[in-house]
């Protein structure tokens, strides 16, 4: 968590685009990577998070995004964005 | 006239643990479109559960093991030919691949068709020589030696290894050996069971993925099918595995293929070790016991071979199913005793009509 906070300073999310992209996410959440042949399963607020990762980088504008989107915090937002960011970095995506 | 094909096959072991592919490879075949496909089963054990698979196979019969030597197997091969008519044989086990090289060239002008390596192929594939197949083609492995003295695993660790390591067989089995006492132990007994030379491999953390596919001979890939393997049996074989596509898998394989010109089937299996780089951990000269699979996301490729091996072209492949799963069990095959007494008695089973006769 502590590394990941370092990266939202960096304003990215530290995760390769490609790997985002090839993701194969269906409506109940469960997500499959096509090259790794990995799958998990994530909830609706982890839906949006690789969905709005696909065009941006930055975790607290994804955040940002996220709040306009459903009625939650700025900053719970952020945390949870990093926090699954984490989960992602974890789980070898 | 309809257009039928007999196709003769071998490995019909089907150990839940470790099975062998002649199965996977007769469910393709049996479920082929396009052509009929009549199938005659070869084991070597009268408890092979393939032998009695009547749904499967039209006939089978027992051979003398290949290290008994090139003339009884070729006599032997020659004997159900004649009562068979085979046009396509398709070894399955990596044990009788330098025996049926061997006899390809005479099979052919006795009407059996193979579609095989070369001896050199095979054997610059072998496990004791893949490191400088692999450097060749510019792939990566492990750090791989040869042991003749278990006294080496005492001392390996002056000389740069580090526990974990893999303990390997030649030809069979594989063994990750944490401790001095765990990798002497896989010695002695991989040793005792598939002889020498045993291998010494570094361990690569990472995920292991496999590639199944039919080399052209001329260093073209047919059909490759990419797999990741989601559960393992106590042997390390796959349970359950899962569709990829994974490019630089594909690429590692095109190199390796191309630099080998390799004939025939194939199994590519390696490490993508945490820094996504692929470590290649052997070529298997044969189909994998996972081919049914191919079949499955759409790429038949035992029914490929058989194309080819007749000379016709391979078909025109859809791209497989990536996402789609397997999950293998065990089932029993139940049989009449004068089944099990008539593979032991004459080494064969008698034509599903004679059997009924028998019967009555």
């Amino acid at each position: 968590m502590e590394r990941a906070l370092d990266d939202a300073y960096k304003g990215d999310l530290q995760l390769p685009l490609d790997v985002i992209k090839r993701l194969a996410v269906n409506d109940s959440g469960f997500v499959f990577d096509p090259v790794s042949g990995k799958s998990f399963s994530t909830n609706e607020t982890g839906k949006a998070i690789l969905k709005l990762a696909c065009t941006e980088r930055d975790p607290r504008r994804i955040a940002g995004m996220l709040v306009a989107q459903f009625d939650v915090e700025l900053s719970l937002c952020e945390r949870e964005v990093l926090e699954f960011v984490s989960v992602l970095r974890r789980l070898g995506h | 006239m309809a257009d039928v094909v007999t196709v003769a096959l071998t490995g019909l072991n089907a150990r839940p643990e470790n099975p062998a592919p002649g199965m996977a490879v007769a469910r393709c075949l049996a479920e082929t479109t396009g052509r009929s496909v009549r199938l005659i089963g070869l084991g070597y054990e009268s408890l092979e559960p393939g032998l009695y698979r009547r749904d499967l196979f039209d006939s089978t019969y027992l051979l003398p093991y290949p290290t008994t030597g090139g003339g009884a197997f070729r006599e032997r091969l020659l004997a159900i030919h004649a009562a068979e008519h085979i046009d396509v044989l398709i070894p399955c086990l990596d044990a009788e691949l330098p025996v049926c090289i061997a006899l390809a060239g005479s099979l052919a002008k006795s009407g059996i068709s193979t579609f095989l390596p070369t001896r050199e192929q095979f054997t610059f594939r072998a496990k004791d020589r893949l490191v400088g197949a692999a450097t060749e083609a510019g792939i990566a492995t492990p750090r791989t030696c040869r042991v003749s003295d278990p006294a080496f695993f005492h001392s390996c660790m002056n000389h740069g290894w580090h526990y974990p390591l893999v303990v390997k067989g030649s030809i069979y089995e594989a063994t990750v050996a944490y401790t001095i006492q765990q990798a002497v132990a896989a010695f002695n007994t991989i040793a005792g069971r598939w002889g020498h030379p045993i291998l010494v491999q570094s361990h690569i953390v990472g995920d292991e993925c496999n590639l199944c596919t039919i080399g052209d001979g001329q260093g073209g890939l047919i059909g490759p099918v990419m797999m990741k393997k989601r559960g393992l049996t106590d042997k390390g074989k796959a349970w359950a595995g899962v569709c990829i596509e994974d490019d630089v898998l594909l690429e590692a394989a095109q190199r390796l293929i191309a630099h080998l010109k390799w004939r025939g089937p194939c199994e590519i299996e390696g490490i993508r070790s945490a820094n996504g780089n692929f470590h290649l951990l052997e070529i298997n000269p044969r189909f994998p016991a996972w081919v049914y699979f191919t079949h499955g996301v759409g790429r038949n490729l035992p029914a490929a071979l058989v194309e080819v091996a007749q000379g016709r072209p391979p078909p025109n492949f859809p791209r497989p199913a990536v996402g789609a799963l397997f999950i293998r069990y065990a089932e029993e095959v139940v049989l009449p005793m004068h089944d099990f007494e008539s593979i032991v008695t004459t080494g064969s089973l008698p034509k599903h009509e004679e059997a009924l006769e028998w019967m009555a």
